[in-house]
């Protein structure tokens, strides 16, 4: 590496950590480049790092219902392991310059897991689910969401139900989510080809590992950690009674309610979008054909 | 001695032709289904573990033990009895999708039931022999296939410090090419889902609730320690068994 780009780098403020990777583009990022990940993003770096972020309250802020000890191994040993990972995984690879959402499906490879995987699904597992929870939450949803939940369940209490009975029956590590499914069908990676206004819906699902619903490019709006990590300090084998406290103590319906939101107006965008291509690829069928019909009336007539 | 006091159904014999030490012997045949296919339901308890929760401290502390006996283990013989009776039911009535419904649960259940009553036989008080290197026979295997006992124990630490959520690691003896070797498996499936050949010798939980309460995150300490433990007696008896 060159003394004028070390320089550069150094002048940006680039930590040492990242100095001293694999050459790779020193491109600065566009200002207005978007991005959907929290990722910082400094000029001129050599690579790309994923941080730690830390959960949105203090470590202790939870307990009773789960401990600070909790929190100081599952955030500050567990994720961040993960996070110092994935980062040295996709040093120097072309997963280093996308959005995290982007390494976790595109690591995933459709089923067969590449190495990356695991940390980067880990990485955003986590970061969700600290973001999922509050001090003093619990409660009922209301508005749309609590709607929606009356609409595809029944009831809350329904809806309760069946979600600790994923959470429980995720037999080994795992996760049980709320997720928003939008025209896509109940087989993973599969494409709807009649998709309809039904097809948006509420759904529970539970995933081994590390997987996470956007791999089937569900919308995932609620998540709790059923590896034993999460919950033995605080619950030992007891994974119900974790779940439960979880869902009574804990959830932060309000985040919930706006990750719906985000997730209906994806759904309702992306409708737009395939209707617009339909409506495309009906103009040109319909243009095609007009060509068609040109030349056929005018083969005899046509000069040498 | 750890006591049991659940009474009065057949325990366990492991399939390998040993028993669980100090089980209960009692052989009562509950549930006797009505029907044209009626037949004893044999359901599981509990055994006993040969030597006190504390016995293997400081490898594997007591209070890991005792949560590992007596939850753990004690869920895995409660659920798989009840999957036992309800697929009983279920093929009694014909009923192919129950049958077939049941059959996540039966492999998990019955499978924790399988790999810790191994477990706690591969396990023994340094006190009393556990760490001790195996002599004889599976000495001499180990040295053949591995190498040397160092290289073993390295292989089957790497293999289980990098087994992705939570599963088993096993020294296992291929019984068809008499070889022994290292095998993982997910969850609670039993050895012999990764060949019918297979025959578990010893097997070292991953599991985070085999560790988690003293070694937190750090799995390899625990894979480290609990050789200190390791009951090769037992392994050396099972072996001996198979290629006489």
């Amino acid at each position: 590496m060159g003394g004028a780009s070390l320089l550069s780098a150094l002048a940006c403020g680039v930590s040492s950590s990242s100095i001293g990777a694999p050459p790779h583009s020193f491109l600065c990022p566009t200002p207005n480049r978007r991005r959907k990940s929290r990722r910082k993003v400094r000029c001129a770096p050599i690579t790309a790092q994923f941080e730690l972020k830390p959960p949105p309250y203090p470590l202790d802020s939870l307990e009773p219902h789960m401990s600070r000890e909790t929190l100081e191994h599952h955030w500050g040993r567990h994720h961040r392991g993960h996070v110092d990972s994935l980062n040295a995984r996709i040093a120097g690879t072309q997963l280093e310059e996308m959005e995290l959402e982007d390494v976790v499906v595109a690591s995933y490879n459709k089923g067969s897991p590449l190495p990356p995987f695991v940390h980067a699904a880990q990485v955003w597992n986590h970061d969700f689910f600290w973001r999922s929870m509050e001090p003093g939450g619990g409660g009922k949803p209301s508005g749309e969401l609590m709607g929606l939940i009356e609409r595809d369940f029944g009831s809350f209490e329904r809806m309760l139900k069946e979600f600790k009975e994923a959470a429980s029956t995720q037999f080994g590590s795992g996760w049980a989510w709320l997720a928003y499914k939008a025209n896509r069908l109940d087989v993973g990676n599969a494409v709807n080809p009649c998709p309809s206004e039904k097809d948006n819906k509420l759904v529970i699902a539970k995933t081994p590992n590390a997987v996470n619903p956007l791999v089937w490019d569900y919308s995932p709006l609620l998540a709790v950690d059923v590896w034993e990590h999460a919950y033995y300090l605080d619950y030992e084998n007891r994974r119900a009674d974790y779940v439960s406290i979880f869902m009574e103590k804990l959830v932060s319906w309000d985040i919930v309610s706006s990750r719906l939101h985000i997730a209906t107006a994806r759904a309702a965008e992306r409708a737009r979008e395939d209707e617009r291509r339909r409506r495309e690829d009906d103009v040109e069928i319909t243009n095609r054909e007009a060509v068609e019909m040109y030349v056929d009336s005018d083969n005899d007539s046509e000069p040498e | 001695m750890a006591l049991r006091a659940i009474a009065g159904k057949k325990t366990l014999t492991l399939g390998l032709g040993f028993g669980p030490s100090g089980a209960a012997a009692a052989a009562s045949f509950p549930g006797l289904g009505s029907g044209l296919h009626a037949r004893g339901l044999v359901t599981f308890s509990l055994p006993d573990l040969p030597y006190d929760y504390g016995a293997l401290e400081p490898a594997i502390s007591g209070e890991i033990m005792q949560l590992h006996h007596q939850k753990h283990h004690q869920t895995y013989i409660t659920n798989y009895n009840k999957a036992l009776e309800q697929l009983e039911e279920a093929m009694t009535k014909g009923d192919s999708s129950k049958v077939v419904h049941l059959q996540s649960a039966i492999k998990f259940n019955g499978g924790g039931h399988i790999n810790h009553s191994i477990f706690w036989q591969n396990l023994k008080p340094a006190n009393e022999g556990g760490g001790e290197p195996p002599h004889g026979s599976l000495g001499w295997a180990i040295d053949t296939d591995f190498g040397s006992l160092e290289a073993l124990v390295k292989t089957m630490n790497a293999e289980g410090t990098a087994l992705q959520g939570s599963g088993w690691v096993w020294l296992a003896l291929d019984r068809e090419v008499k070889k022994l070797k290292v095998e993982t498996t997910a969850n609670q499936d039993p050895l012999v889902t990764k060949g019918a050949n297979l025959v578990p010798l010893l097997g070292i939980d991953v599991w985070e609730h085999a560790y988690y309460l003293q070694y937190k995150n750090v799995r390899p300490d625990y894979l480290k320690n609990i050789w200190k433990v390791m009951n090769w007696k037992y392994a050396s008896g099972v072996y001996e068994k198979e290629v006489a």
